[in-house]
């Protein structure tokens, strides 16, 4: 299976993506029209170049692509046959053994696999042979999309094709070819023993694989199915009441499960069906992984109630589509006295508050590395730990944006002003503090680069104190407009 | 140090021994009943009728004034009061801050002693979740107080949070935010225990300022208690808290250089002389 990287781009159309390799380029994946133009994989960027003068060049993504491989196994996994497992970096090998039938035979299934994969914007070739060997050989070496290889006829579909075709080391290769093997075929006629000695095991070893005389190892991958509980009713049922016993019953049975495993859940997700074939959910979330049958209880007694249930559920599915690992804990709070037995877990007050407000809403503010106020706090998770702020004196309420203020009064152009309106009331200022100098950031916007903010703290005759800044530096033409803002009111 | 001090049986039945008497039945066995957190500000601890804050129990704040700069002194002061209890509770009691938006500026709430590491936030649509928020909270047990900016939370509603606060022994402090002009939100009838009203204050002047381009001094408060259960009504003049969450009371300066100002202070503080 290769990556079909036909994007279309507006020069020659040809892409490639390349790796690094020492300190030269080297192609790892070459698209169709480049193929066209005589690019092939292993090739260095420079020659490529010289060939092709309009080349389109992108960075490979190994990792990405691993990633992507071991998706669509857990998706073969899933859906097509409960052995599937990752060949090599470009390939996946499936064991149609006593499935295919289920998709209208081995032709069709493979059809419809090319199909699927062509909807995700993947060309890829399938063989289908005797042995894994044989099947990797000939969907990477057989030149068709779709190789059926008749029982049996393994080694008879091999024999034509390159020696490379074996999974062999570069180093064998170059020997064979030295020796005149060109093909399977060749290889295969030749007597053992001299081969034995000349290649040592490694050449017969995939030899034997490949015609199917040796088995070979098969890491199969395990799709992770998360803990879930199905419910089914014997009476479809519709009171809350119901609902909920049955939802008590499903959690006890799941909370077991969890306990069984070591694992606590993050998400738990409600499916309840409907009699009429629609499906209702519900979901909650907590702050830490936990297993607290009635606490998960309590969160989702909360979702009951926007449950339609119609005519009634028929059945009723669990599942805590997120967990993580969660071993023993000791439980101080129950052997302490007094005092420390009344600090709960702050966990679950979080949780409650989330389900109530929305997660986004519960949270801790800690400081961020910026002088600017108005970017100088971060939103972390509730039970996290927050970085404390400067100490620098900045107002209770901060006005997000700064607002005007007009009639200032200023005698001096860098210092406070003496009186001022904001919102339409005038102030007179007895006493100020300041400037405090901030400076726009200028790794963030080019209009920020020269800016400058003048902060002053002043009070007026009542007491009451303000944040005012001046933008700009009258010395320093462009960090500026010179307009005087309120940003905030201390206490 | 053992900031919490529990009400005893009287030993004859004086007035005051009697209003404890009633304040003890009122409450019943519950956890934490009869414990304060002082400020430890004699001026203070002395008007108050358990010597201290009631841990269980509402305290409502409001602004003297509509004028911002009140709005923000009311804030700081629930935040320091707030700062005081977890610092009393133990270390690990944690804060919730409730409101519907805008938040206070958490930088400012470190300033006034409640560090980011003590607080946490519940941004609220509406008057009703914040009330829904502010009893989860209360009835969790586990938080050192629970602070809410409200503007119309009814007697009702108030009366959940006093028995939720009186069940857990976690303290609510309800902001009231004033909502229209003349229209003091500390008149509603109210349930808590407690009533503050706090308005800014000229701040004493630094020694060394001249006119208007002096430094500022720690900003002060007219801080009046406008209604506690069994005791009177009271106010003080008093200096913003400081980084520990320290009240202090502000000293009495007979020479301040602005005549001006003086006769505002003189005008609008006449119990200040009563608490010094």
């Amino acid at each position: 299976m290769s990556r079909d990287l036909a994007i279309r781009s507006d020069g020659a159309g040809a892409l490639v993506t390349i790796l690094r390799e020492g300190n030269r380029n080297i192609l790892a994946a070459v698209s169709p029209e480049a193929r066209r133009l005589g690019l092939a994989s292993g090739m260095p960027l420079a020659k490529a170049r010289l060939l092709v003068p309009g080349l389109d060049v992108h960075p490979a993504d190994p990792e990405g692509d691993a990633t992507f491989l071991a998706r669509l196994g857990l998706f073969a996994a899933r859906r097509w046959t409960p052995r599937a497992a990752i060949a090599d970096p470009d390939g996946l090998w499936l064991d149609l053994t006593g499935v295919a039938h289920l998709f209208g035979g081995e032709a069709r299934m493979c059809r419809r696999i090319l199909a699927f994969l062509a909807r995700l914007g993947f060309s890829a070739r399938i063989a289908v042979a005797d042995s894994f060997g044989a099947a990797h050989a000939l969907a990477r070496y057989g030149g068709a999309a779709i190789i059926l290889c008749p029982p049996g006829g393994g080694a008879a579909a091999i024999g034509p094709l390159p020696l490379a075709a074996l999974r062999l080391d570069e180093a064998v290769l170059a020997t064979a070819r030295r020796l005149g093997i060109a093909t399977v075929g060749a290889l295969a006629a030749m007597p053992r023993g001299p081969l034995q000695r000349r290649f040592g095991g490694a050449l017969l070893a995939r030899l034997d694989q490949a015609l199917g005389r040796a088995g070979e190892p098969f890491d199969p991958i395990v799709p992770e199915e998360p803990p879930a509980m199905l419910l089914r009713f014997v009476e479809p049922i519709a009171t809350p009441e119901a609902i909920g016993e049955a939802l008590g019953e499903a959690m006890r049975r799941l909370v077991r499960r969890l306990e069984a495993t070591g694992l606590g859940a993050r998400r738990l997700l409600l499916l309840c069906e409907r009699v009429d074939g629609t499906v209702q959910r519900a979901a909650i979330g907590t702050a830490r992984a936990t297993r607290d049958g009635a606490h998960l209880m309590r969160l989702m007694a909360t979702r009951i109630e926007g449950l339609e249930p119609g005519f009634g559920f028929e059945a009723l599915r669990l599942v805590a589509d997120r967990v993580e690992p969660l071993g023993a804990r000791p439980v101080e709070s129950l052997l302490a006295e007094g005092e420390a037995a009344a600090v709960a877990d702050l966990a679950t007050l979080v949780d409650r508050l989330a389900v109530r407000l929305g997660a986004r809403r519960v949270y801790r503010l800690g400081a961020r590395e910026s002088d600017l106020p108005e970017r100088s706090l971060v939103r972390l998770d509730p039970l996290a730990s927050a970085a404390p702020w400067p100490r620098w004196p900045r107002p209770i309420r901060l006005l997000a944006p700064p607002e005007p203020v007009d009639f200032v009064l200023s005698p001096h152009p860098d210092g406070p002003p003496r009186r001022f309106r904001w919102r339409g009331d005038t102030y007179v200022v007895a006493a100020a503090d300041g400037p405090e100098r901030l400076y726009g950031e200028w790794w963030r916007a080019p209009d920020e680069r020269a800016a400058i903010r003048d902060y002053f703290e002043v009070e007026d005759m009542d007491g009451r104190r303000f944040w005012l800044f001046r933008s700009g530096d009258p010395d320093q033409p462009g960090s500026g407009d010179l307009g005087w803002h309120m940003h905030g009111l201390f206490a | 140090m053992n900031p919490s001090r529990t009400s005893s049986l009287p030993d004859r039945w004086s007035l005051d021994a009697l209003r404890a008497a009633v304040r003890a039945i009122e409450r019943g066995a519950r956890k934490g009943a009869g414990a304060v957190v002082p400020f430890d500000l004699p001026a203070l601890d002395g008007r108050l009728a358990g010597g201290g804050l009631p841990v269980a129990a509402l305290h409502e704040a409001a602004a003297a004034s509509i004028a911002p700069g009140d709005d923000a002194a009311a804030t700081a002061f629930l935040a320091a009061l707030a700062a005081r209890l977890a610092r009393a509770k133990g270390e690990g009691r944690q804060v919730l801050w409730t409101f519907l938006p805008p938040a206070p500026f958490p930088p400012a709430l470190a300033g006034v002693g409640l560090a980011p590491a003590r607080v946490f936030y519940a941004e609220c649509r509406d008057e009703g979740e914040l009330l829904a928020a502010m009893e989860d909270a209360l009835r969790h047990g586990g938080l050192a107080a629970v602070v809410g900016e409200s503007g119309r939370l009814d007697m009702a509603a108030a009366r959940r949070l006093q028995l939720a606060a009186e069940e857990s022994g976690t303290t609510a402090l309800l902001r009231r935010r004033w909502r229209r002009r003349g229209g003091d939100p500390l008149e509603a009838p109210s349930s808590a225990v407690t009533r503050w009203r706090i308005g800014c204050a000229p701040a004493a002047p630094l020694p060394c300022g001249i006119g208007p381009f002096a430094g500022l001094g720690r900003p002060r408060w007219r801080v009046e208690l406008a209604r506690q259960r069994g005791g009177a009504p009271f106010r003080w003049l008093l200096e913003a808290p400081d980084a520990e969450a320290r009240l202090a009371l502000a000293a009495r300066s007979g020479d301040r250089p602005d005549p001006a100002r003086r006769a505002i202070r003189d005008a609008s503080v006449p119990a200040a002389a009563a608490a010094a």
